[in-house]
C-alpha cells in the first residue's frame, strides 16, 4: 500500500486522464450513434447491415484495432479515442434503435392522430420513452470503454493503463494492483450510478404511460 | 502496404506459425479450463440457493476487472509464461459461462419442472432430462461470449511473456516494423471474428436441435 499512498498524486492524474479519455470517446460515440440508431430503427434491412458492420468492429480485440489504426493515425489520444468510439457503436446503435422500436404502436398512432410531424413525434414521444433503454446502452458502453482504455496506454494515450504497464515493465506488483483496482472501481462506479439513473428513468416513464 | 506484409510473412513463416499456434493453445486451454470450472459450479449453485447469491456477486466483481489488469496481476503472483497467462484468461472467461449457465438452469419453466417431479423423476433426473436440455442454448451463448473474450484477451498475453499473436504487435511496435504490426492486428482480428462465427454456428445448431425436440 505504501507506494500507492506516497504516489496518490500520480494515481489521481492517471485517473483524471482515464475519465477524460472515456468521456470524450463516449460523447463522440453518442453524436454518431444517435443519427444511426434513429435512421435504422424502423428500417430492418439497414438495421441488420448496421449490426453486422458494428458487430465486426466490436469483435476485433483492442490491441489489434490499435495496431490497425497506427499506420493511419500514429500514436496518442486520437487513435485511442477512435478505437473506443468504433467499439461503442454496436451497443449504442442497437439500444437506441430498439428503444425507439419498442415504443407502443398506439402511442405512435395517437401522436400521428394529433397531427405530430415525424420530427416532433421523435423528440416528444419516441426518444423520451426510449431513454431508459438508451441509458442502459450508455452504461454498458461506459464500462466497456473504461476497460479498453487501459490498453490504450500502450499507444501513449495515458490513463490508468500507464500505471499497469509501468508495473509490468518494473515487475512491481503494487503498481499493477493500484492501476487494476482503480480501473475496476471506476467501472463499478460508472455501472452503479448509471443503473441508478436507468431505474429512475424507468419509474418516471412507466408513470407517464 | 500489402506487399510489405506478404514479404514479411514470406521471410518469417516460422515466427507467424509459432505465434498463431501459441494463441490457439492459450485460448483453447483457457476456454477448456473455464468450462471445466464454471459448468459444474453452476450445477451445484442451482441447488445451493444461499451460497449462489454471494458467489454470483463475487463473479460480477471479477467481471469488472479489465483483461489487461487480470493478465498483469498474474505477473507478480505467478510469474511469466504460458501457465500464468492461461490462469488469467480462465478467470476472464469464467463469469460469462457461470452466469449464463446458472441463470438458464434456474429459469427453466417451473411448470415443466413440476411436471417432471409429478411423473416421479428424482432431482437428478429433472436436472439431466429437463433443466440441462432446455438451458442448453443459453449455456452455449455463454460459452460463445467466453470464447471470443478469451481469444481477444489472449492478445495481451504478449505483455507477460505468454506469447501468441499479440507478440507480432508488440514486436512490430518495438522495432517500428509496420508490416509485422499490421499483420499481427489483421491476424488477431480475423481469429476473433472466426471464433465468433464458429461458435455462433454451433449455438445455432444447438438451438435448432433443442427447438426441434421441444
Amino acid at each position: 500500500m505504501s507506494w500507492a499512498i506516497e504516489n496518490y498524486d500520480l494515481l489521481a492524474i492517471a485517473l483524471g486522464e482515464h475519465i477524460v479519455l472515456v468521456a470524450t470517446a463516449l460523447a463522440i460515440s453518442l453524436v454518431i450513434a444517435f443519427p444511426l440508431g434513429i435512421w435504422t430503427a424502423r428500417r430492418p434491412a439497414l438495421y441488420v447491415a448496421a449490426m453486422t458492420a458494428t458487430g465486426i468492429l466490436y469483435t476485433i480485440p483492442a490491441l489489434a484495432l490499435f495496431a490497425l489504426l497506427i499506420p493511419f493515425m500514429g500514436l496518442g489520444k486520437a487513435p485511442a479515442i477512435t478505437a473506443l468510439v468504433l467499439y461503442s457503436l454496436l451497443i449504442l446503435v442497437r439500444n437506441i434503435a430498439i428503444g425507439i422500436r419498442e415504443v407502443p404502436a398506439e402511442l405512435i398512432e395517437a401522436a400521428d392522430g394529433m397531427g405530430y410531424g415525424k420530427g416532433r413525434r421523435l423528440i416528444r414521444i419516441e426518444l423520451p420513452l426510449a431513454l431508459p433503454v438508451i441509458v442502459a446502452g450508455i452504461r454498458i458502453t461506459a464500462v466497456t470503454q473504461i476497460a479498453v482504455a487501459t490498453v490504450a496506454a500502450y499507444i501513449n494515450a495515458g490513463g490508468l493503463g500507464d500505471i499497469i504497464f509501468q508495473g509490468i515493465a518494473q515487475d512491481f506488483g503494487e503498481k499493477i494492483a493500484a492501476g487494476a483496482v482503480l480501473t475496476s472501481l471506476l467501472a463499478i462506479a460508472a455501472d452503479e450510478s448509471l443503473k441508478h439513473v436507468e431505474r429512475r428513468l424507468r419509474a418516471a416513464t412507466s408513470e407517464r404511460i | 502496404m500489402l506487399g510489405d506484409i506478404l514479404a514479411w510473412l514470406a521471410d518469417h513463416p516460422q515466427a507467424f506459425e509459432t505465434a498463431a499456434g501459441r494463441h490457439l493453445a492459450l485460448s483453447g486451454a483457457a476456454l477448456t479450463a473455464a468450462m471445466a470450472l464454471a459448468l459444474p459450479l453452476a450445477l451445484v449453485l442451482v441447488r445451493w440457493h444461499r451460497t449462489a447469491g454471494s458467489v454470483i456477486a463475487a463473479v460480477n466483481v471479477l467481471r469488472t476487472i479489465p483483461s489487461l489488469a487480470l493478465l498483469a496481476a498474474a505477473l507478480p503472483l505467478l510469474g511469466t509464461g504460458f501457465l500464468p497467462a492461461v490462469i488469467a484468461l480462465t478467470l476472464y472467461g469464467l463469469p460469462a459461462i457461470l452466469i449464463n449457465t446458472h441463470t438458464a438452469l434456474r429459469e427453466v419453466d417451473a411448470d415443466v419442472v413440476e411436471a417432471g417431479l409429478g411423473q416421479g423423476m428424482t432431482d437428478r433426473q429433472v436436472m439431466r432430462r429437463i433443466r440441462i436440455p432446455l438451458a442448453l442454448p443459453v449455456i452455449f451463448a455463454g460459452i460463445r461470449t467466453a470464447a471470443v473474450q478469451i481469444v481477444s484477451a489472449a492478445t495481451l498475453a504478449a505483455f507477460i511473456g505468454g506469447g501468441g499473436l499479440g507478440e507480432l504487435i508488440t514486436a512490430g511496435m518495438g522495432t517500428l516494423n509496420i508490416a509485422e504490426l499490421v499483420l499481427g492486428g489483421v491476424a488477431v482480428a480475423a481469429l476473433a471474428v472466426a471464433t465468433e462465427l464458429t461458435f455462433a454456428g454451433l449455438e445455432w445448431s444447438v438451438r435448432r436441435s433443442t427447438g426441434a425436440a421441444a
